[in-house]
C-alpha cells in the first residue's frame, strides 16, 4: 500500500471540508477522485502536500509506511509526494533550469542519488521536455512568468517528471486548457505512469479521463467518498451529472 | 548652522585654499568659488531638512577628510553652470572640490564598448568626482559607472548626462564602497527629443549612502527606464531620492525600485514623479517594492505622483512586507527545505533588477555578491 488515508476530517479557519474520507492507493493504479465544487477535492490535494492554511482535525495518512501528516510539505516531497497545482505560481527572478535542479539535487541528497552539475542537469532536463514538448527556451525564464495557462500546467508536468514522485496528485490539472494543451499534458502524464508510481487525478470532468484512463474512480460530495468504480463510473457521472450522486450521498 | 555643519566647513577650509590658489582654469575657478560658496550657507544636511528627514550624515562631519585629487579637464562654463550645485551641502561641496571630467560622444556614433568610470577612494580620503556625458544626437553608447572604496573613506560624486536628440543611453551604476565608507551621489539626466535612457542603479556597499537621481525631460519622444537595487544588511542606511521630470509631452518613465534589508539596516525610497500642465500623453509608472528579511529592518518609502494634466496614463505603488507564503509554499512541494526556498525567493526579488545589466562579467559579479549576502549557494 502506498497510500493510505483513514477517517480523515480536515478543514480550513474552523470549517471542516473533509468529513471522514478513507482512500486506499497503491503503486501502478491512476485513481480519479471527481466530484462538484465545494465537495472537498482540492482540499484533499492540499492537505496531502501539507499547505499551511489547511488544518487536519482527525484521521491519519500513511504514505510508503511514514506517517504523512507528521512531516513538513518539504520532507513530504523529498520523500516522493508531488502535487500539480491548479494555479501555478510565479516566481519571478529564478530561472525555470536553477529551481529544478535545486530541487533535484535536494531529491538526491535525500535518496542517495548523485547530485548533477548545471551542464549535466540541462542535459538531463532536455531530455525530460520532450516528454511536455516544451522548448529548452523555457528553461531560461522565470518559472511560470509570463507563461500561458497551458504552459504553466506542462511546465507542472515537467517538474514531475524531473523529481520522479512515487505518488503525483494533480489537482485539476485539466482546467483552463484547450484541447491541444490537454492532450500535450494528458500524454506527458500517460507517459511517466508506471508499475512503480500512482497518480491522483483530482478533476471535475470526465474529460480529462477520456486522455488518461484512470484504474478508479471515486465520486466525492459533502467531504465524503460517496461513489466508487472504474473507469465507467466516470461516464455515468457524466451522463447523470452531480446530482445523482449527491442524491446518493443523502440516501445513505 | 548646526555646530556640525561649522565643524565640517573649517576643517574642508583649509583644503579649499589651497584649492582655489593652485586652480588653473578661470572658469573652473568660479564655480568651485560659487560651490564653496553655497557650501558655506547649506552646510552638511541635517535631518531637519524634509528630505534628509530620515538620512543623519554626521559621520561626514566627524571626522577629517584628506581630499583627493581635483584636477580637471577643461570644462565649458556653461555646462558648469547647469549643475544644481545648491541642491544641497554635498552637491556644493562637489561643485568647490569636483575633480571634472568631460566624456563626449560623438553624433550618431555607436561605442562597442563601455565607458567605464571607476572610483575608488582610500582611507581617510574624501574623492568628488564629477563626469559631464555629452551624447551626441543619434548615438548609443553604455555607461559603466563603479564605486567600490576600499575602507573608511567618503565618496562625494556627480554625474551630468546630456542625452541628445534621438540618442540611446544605458547607464550601469553599481556602489560597493566598504562597509566603514560613506558615499553620496547625484545624476543629472537631460533628455532631448526622441531619446533613451536606461539606467539600473546598484546600491550594496558603504555605511551609509544616498543617491540623488534628477531626470528631465526637455523636448517629446522621450523615454527612460529609472530603476535600481538596494540590498542591506548590518547597520547599513541607504536613501535613494529620484525626481522624473515631464515638463514637456509624451514621455515615458518606468522606475521600479526594490529594496531587500536585513539585519539592523534601514533604506529609504522618495520617488517623485512630475508630470508638467503641458505634458500630454505621458506615460509614468512608479513602483518601489521592499522585502523585509528581519524584524529589526526598517524602510520609509513614499512613491509621489504630482499630476497638472488629465492626459496621461499614470501609477504608482509601494509594497514592504515579507516573503509571499503561496510562493514559499509552493517551491516547499518541490522539495526545498524552507532556507532554501527562501533564499532562493529573496534571490529572486533581487536578480529581477540585476538580469537588467547586459554586460555579463558585472552580472555575474553582482550574482555571486547577493549569493553571498543570502550565505546561500544557489
Amino acid at each position: 500500500m502506498l497510500l493510505e488515508v483513514k477517517d480523515l476530517h480536515a478543514g480550513i479557519e474552523d470549517k471542516e471540508i473533509l468529513k471522514g474520507l478513507n482512500l486506499v492507493v497503491n503503486a501502478g493504479e491512476v485513481h480519479a477522485i471527481m466530484g462538484p465544487n465545494g465537495s472537498g477535492k482540492s482540499t484533499l490535494s492540499k492537505v496531502l502536500a501539507g499547505h499551511p492554511s489547511y488544518q487536519v482535525i482527525s484521521g491519519s495518512v500513511t504514505f510508503d509506511g511514514k506517517d504523512l501528516l507528521g512531516l513538513e510539505p518539504d520532507e513530504r516531497a523529498r520523500e516522493g509526494v508531488f502535487m500539480a497545482f491548479q494555479y501555478p505560481v510565479e516566481v519571478p527572478g529564478v530561472s525555470n533550469s536553477q529551481f529544478l535542479r535545486l530541487a533535484y539535487n535536494e531529491k538526491m541528497k535525500h535518496t542517495g542519488g548523485e547530485e548533477l552539475d548545471p551542464l549535466e542537469f540541462n542535459d538531463y532536463l532536455k531530455e525530460k521536455a520532450k516528454i511536455v514538448e516544451m522548448d529548452p527556451s523555457f528553461f531560461k525564464r522565470s518559472v511560470n512568468e509570463g507563461f500561458s495557462g497551458g504552459e504553466k500546467k506542462r511546465n507542472e508536468i515537467l517538474q514531475m517528471a524531473v523529481l520522479a514522485p512515487k505518488l503525483a496528485i494533480l489537482d485539476e490539472t485539466d482546467s483552463g486548457l484547450d484541447i491541444d494543451a490537454l492532450r500535450i499534458v494528458a500524454e506527458g502524464v500517460n507517459k511517466l505512469r508506471s508499475a512503480d508510481n500512482a497518480i491522483i487525478l483530482v478533476t471535475h470532468y470526465q474529460r480529462l479521463l477520456n486522455y488518461i484512463q484512470p484504474d478508479f474512480v471515486h465520486v466525492l460530495a459533502g467531504g465524503k467518498i460517496v461513489k466508487e468504480g472504474g473507469k465507467e463510473l466516470a461516464l455515468e457521472l457524466e451522463e447523470k451529472g452531480y446530482d445523482w450522486v449527491k442524491g446518493a450521498s443523502n440516501a445513505s | 548652522m548646526s555646530t556640525t555643519a561649522l565643524q565640517v566647513d573649517t576643517a574642508f577650509a583649509d583644503e579649499f585654499r589651497s584649492l582655489i590658489e593652485l586652480e588653473p582654469d578661470p572658469e573652473i575657478k568660479v564655480a568651485r568659488e560659487r560651490g564653496y560658496k553655497a557650501f558655506a550657507e547649506l552646510g552638511l544636511p541635517t535631518p531637519r531638512l524634509e528630505d534628509w528627514k530620515y538620512t543623519d550624515v554626521r559621520t561626514v562631519g566627524g571626522r577629517q577628510w584628506a581630499v583627493g585629487s581635483s584636477s580637471s579637464d577643461l570644462v565649458d562654463a556653461h555646462l558648469l553652470n547647469q549643475f544644481s550645485a545648491e541642491r544641497n551641502g554635498f552637491t556644493a561641496l562637489n561643485q568647490a572640490f569636483g575633480a571634472y571630467r568631460v566624456v563626449r560622444i560623438d553624433a550618431d556614433e555607436s561605442l562597442p564598448k563601455p565607458i567605464e568610470l571607476h572610483f575608488e577612494a582610500v582611507d581617510g580620503e574624501a574623492i568628488f568626482p564629477h563626469v559631464i556625458v555629452l551624447a551626441g544626437a543619434g548615438c548609443k553608447a553604455t555607461i559603466v559607472e563603479t564605486y567600490s572604496a576600499r575602507a573608511a573613506a567618503f565618496t562625494n560624486s556627480a554625474v551630468q548626462v546630456f542625452v541628445a536628440e534621438n540618442a540611446n543611453i544605458t547607464h550601469y551604476r553599481v556602489q560597493r564602497d566598504s562597509a566603514d565608507a560613506v558615499n553620496y551621489g547625484v545624476t543629472e539626466v537631460l533628455l532631448g527629443r526622441g531619446s533613451r535612457y536606461d539606467s539600473t542603479n546598484i546600491n550594496l556597499g558603504a555605511a551609509l549612502s544616498r543617491h540623488d537621481i534628477d531626470l528631465k525631460f526637455t523636448a517629446e519622444g522621450g523615454e527612460a527606464l529609472v530603476d535600481g537595487l538596494y540590498m542591506l544588511g548590518g547597520t547599513q542606511h541607504h536613501d535613494t531620492h529620484s525626481i522624473i521630470d515631464h515638463m514637456v509631452p509624451n514621455c515615458t518613465s518606468h522606475q521600479s525600485y526594490k529594496g531587500v534589508l536585513n539585519d539592523k539596516s534601514r533604506g529609504v525610497f522618495n520617488g517623485k514623479v512630475f508630470v508638467r500642465e503641458n505634458a500630454s500623453g505621458t506615460d509614468a509608472q512608479q513602483s518601489n517594492k521592499n522585502l523585509l528579511l528581519s524584524n529589526d529592518a526598517r524602510v520609509d518609502t513614499k512613491p509621489q505622483l504630482e499630476i497638472f494634466n488629465d492626459d496621461v496614463k499614470c501609477a504608482h505603488g509601494a509594497t514592504v512586507g515579507q516573503l509571499e507564503e503561496e510562493e514559499l509554499f509552493y517551491l516547499l512541494t518541490r522539495g526545498l527545505p524552507e532556507n532554501l526556498a527562501r533564499n532562493l525567493l529573496t534571490y529572486g526579488f533581487a536578480e529581477e533588477i540585476v538580469n537588467k545589466i547586459g554586460i555579463e562579467s558585472i552580472k555575474a559579479e553582482l550574482d555571486a555578491t547577493v549569493l553571498n549576502r543570502l550565505n546561500a549557494k544557489i
